[in-house]
């Protein structure tokens, strides 16, 4: 028997295409959900703070506690609200009405102006969020860094001897995390349509008995892999068109990379998750535990572990080591590289090399539980 | 009386289609435990092990003496040196190091004289979040160098910035994150639960036996959620017990609360749950349904991103995500011991929610036996 019958194979992809677009809920996670996504990354997902809400008691009423409760209000970054005790203070930072607060404790102005005391300005932020907290620490030092230097100027003092850092960004320059976020997240979509939708398509074949029908028919292992893989893999693709235009003309985002190398990491990513969701499949044969296995197996690593907003290097050894076994990882670099830095080939090449192992390892996985399951 | 029987039996029945096989069995548990283990590491916006490009031209102490301290900052693990403009370009550029410091030959006899002495910090705009956060570590350090300066010098600075955070003092990740799993995980069992249960019965065919039956459709709704809602329940508790016997994470407020509350969290998840069951034909347009529902909630419930960072419409239209809402009870309880008064407040948003969507199912279902 001919390993390959290209009429057969026509036949069968038909029949899947068919039962892809009869179904509304493939259209739907093929062409809403890439949008639904982008929208809530480009627009849910941001990580630079723009302002955070504190509350503020001054206790003094001298000419230095205002000034600097002045200089507070004045700052773009916070919104300062006034409360007249601290118990109301402590109340709405439980309340999480607040991000922190600053007290200006009553003898403020006396101290500052002695030469031999310091006048403490006491800041408490909501460590239940740890990166509120540092940005409500350092913008808080960085108004009273400000005004204790303008302070100094204005009584014609010296200034004190200081270490300025000068931050100053490079290849994002306006240091979005949008700009890098979006790109990554076309993985999560990616992994969605790749894993998921695919992780059902054989599992039903076999709750529902078809799988028998086809087994007796004449089709051949190759046949049943292939009219399994490139329907989805087209599905997949042009899905990938859709989110790179909208994520380029729609949020702005700047693509500097090649059709070509944007084609030929697509095609290599989606051929390792739809290997994922195919092996999963076969080797569940019942839909609602391969949908379980594909969300734990293939989503939750392609969010959490891939790299994209949480950085890999500041995971512990062990869970370092498993992201080299995760498509998505190279995915994320590639992606980042290919909108942000271009077509650089000396930067994608390893990326590509690891994403032919990953689709070798997974379809090779997929075609071996085949085999198993067709004896 | 009769009635009770009936819901006891069905929800028997549910409970052994849940547990009956071993991968089943198996599925309610294996995710929850690797979830706690891996997340809590992995989901982190920590900077730790990164690497420093130092380029220093200056040959004074006070440089030396600066570099020490960011190297003993712990957030730093490898320190790079580089000598020119071009290397420092290429440690940034390859990902060498994530952030590079520039000492220019002037600094420590500016720092002398009592000039301000500027240093020059380069971060990598494709990791801007991480290289932010690393620079207000160096930042830090700086200061309390800075306030070390003044006071060995004899000098008395006018005025100080104390900064003490509450409910975690050191900031630990762990402890933020942990209380945010128990209503995340919970979500996505509970809620899959209920979407596959009734699509699965319609797929093979049995749910038209169920209509048939002696029972109302409203007692079909609550055989279906009563497992539903004891899945969330012992997933949750399951996290809860890693969390503070594991983790060692203290739990600061009322237990009581916190079941409360995850009581109309539940409830809020089944009426999702029958609603997208409710609408769909197959167990594959169930499960795709619960996801394009899933994905967005989680990720915008403040997990994440804080909601304050979204723009203002979206922070409004975040109202109606559930998971929002618990993910500030468990948080609120669990690290900020939170009042019975500000659950009420975060809880009846989920009263609203779950009615509404029980509501909807319940027509559904009934126009569906009609």
């Amino acid at each position: 028997m001919k390993w390959l019958s290209w009429r057969r194979l026509r036949a069968l992809c038909w029949k899947e295409t068919l039962q892809i677009f009869r179904d509304p809920s493939s259209i739907l996670i093929a062409f809403f959900m890439p949008l639904l996504m982008l929208f809530i990354f480009g627009y849910g997902i941001n990580l630079d703070f723009s302002r955070m809400r504190i509350g503020l008691r001054v206790e003094d009423s001298g000419a230095e506690a205002v000034a600097f409760a002045a200089a507070l209000t004045g700052s773009p970054w916070l919104e300062v609200r006034s409360y007249d005790s601290r118990a109301a203070l402590e109340r709405a930072l439980v309340d999480s009405q607040i991000r922190g607060f600053v007290v200006i404790p009553q003898d403020f102005s006396r101290k500052i102006q002695q030469q031999d005391s310091t006048a403490p300005i006491q800041v408490v932020a909501d460590g239940s969020e740890p990166n509120i907290a540092q940005f409500v620490k350092s913008t808080v030092t960085g108004v009273w860094r400000t005004w204790r230097q303008q302070r100094a100027e204005d009584r014609g003092e010296k200034p004190h001897r200081e270490i300025m850092l000068e931050p100053r960004v490079w290849f994002n320059s306006s240091a979005e995390s949008r700009n890098f976020i979006i790109p990554g997240s076309i993985t999560v979509i990616m992994t969605v349509i790749g894993a998921l939708l695919s992780s059902l398509v054989v599992a039903r074949e076999w709750e529902r008995g078809t799988m028998e029908a086809l087994l007796a028919s004449p089709v051949t292992r190759t046949e049943l892999l292939l009219c399994k893989i490139l329907p989805y893999y087209g599905l997949g693709m042009v899905s990938l068109l859709l989110c790179v235009a909208v994520a380029h003309w729609g949020l702005k985002v700047p693509f500097r990379g090649t059709f070509t190398a944007l084609w030929l990491v697509g095609s290599l990513f989606l051929l390792s998750v739809l290997g994922i969701g195919l092996a999963i499949s076969t080797g569940m044969r019942n839909q609602f535990n391969a949908a379980q296995a594909a969300l734990n197996a293939a989503f939750l690593p392609a969010v959490m572990l891939s790299g994209f907003i949480y950085e890999i290097s500041s995971m512990p050894v062990f869970l370092r080591g498993v992201t080299h076994v995760i498509p998505a990882r190279y995915f994320v670099t590639s992606m980042q590289t290919i909108f942000q830095v271009g077509s650089a080939w000396k930067l994608l090449l390893p990326d590509i090399l690891l994403l032919c192992s990953t689709a070798v390892l997974f379809i090779g996985l997929t075609a071996k539980l085949t085999r198993r399951r067709m004896e | 009386m009769k009635s009770i029987g009936r819901i006891r039996a069905l929800v028997r029945k549910e409970f052994q289609s849940l547990l009956s096989t071993k991968s089943g069995r198996l599925l309610l548990v294996m995710p929850v435990i690797l979830q706690t283990a891996l997340f809590p590491f992995a989901a982190t916006l920590e900077v730790s092990n990164a690497s420093l490009a130092v380029f220093n031209e200056d040959r004074g102490r006070a440089s030396v003496e600066m570099m020490q301290r960011f190297v003993a900052s712990g957030a730093f693990t490898r320190v790079l040196p580089v000598w020119g403009p071009e290397q420092m370009e290429d440690a940034i550029g390859t990902r060498g190091a994530l952030l590079a410091v520039h000492i220019p030959a002037d600094f420590s006899r500016k720092l002398a004289t009592g000039e301000s002495s500027p240093v020059q910090v380069i971060l990598d705009g494709r990791r801007s979040n991480s290289s932010q956060i690393a620079s207000g570590y160096l930042q830090s350090v700086l200061d309390d160098y800075l306030k070390d300066r003044a006071e060995a010098s004899g000098r008395v600075l006018p005025s100080e910035v104390i900064v003490r955070n509450w409910f975690v003092p050191n900031l630990e990740y762990t402890h933020f994150i942990l209380p945010s799993l128990v209503a995340i995980i919970t979500t996505i069992g509970a809620l899959i639960v209920t979407a596959l249960s009734v699509a699965r019965e319609r797929e093979q065919g049995t749910f038209e036996q169920l209509l048939v039956s002696p029972l109302s459709p409203e007692m079909i709704m609550i055989g279906k959620a009563v497992p539903a809602v004891a899945v969330g329940f012992f997933q949750a508790t399951l996290i809860l017990f890693a969390t503070v016997f594991i983790y060692g994470v203290s739990f600061q407020g009322n237990l009581a609360l916190l079941y409360g509350g995850m009581f109309f969290y539940s409830l809020a998840l089944v009426g999702v749950g029958l609603f997208i069951s409710s609408i769909s034909k197959t167990q594959q347009q169930a499960f795709l349904g619960a996801f394009v529902f899933m994905v967005p909630a989680i990720l915008l419930s403040g997990y994440t991103a804080p909601v304050e960072n979204m723009p203002p419409w979206l922070q409004h239209l975040t109202w109606i995500n559930p998971v929002r809402h618990f993910v500030e009870v468990v948080k609120g309880v669990f690290l900020k011991d939170a009042s019975l008064g500000r659950v009420f407040a975060l809880v009846w948003p989920l009263m609203v929610i779950s009615t509404v969507t029980l509501s909807f199912a319940a027509l559904m279902f009934r126009r569906k036996s009609a």
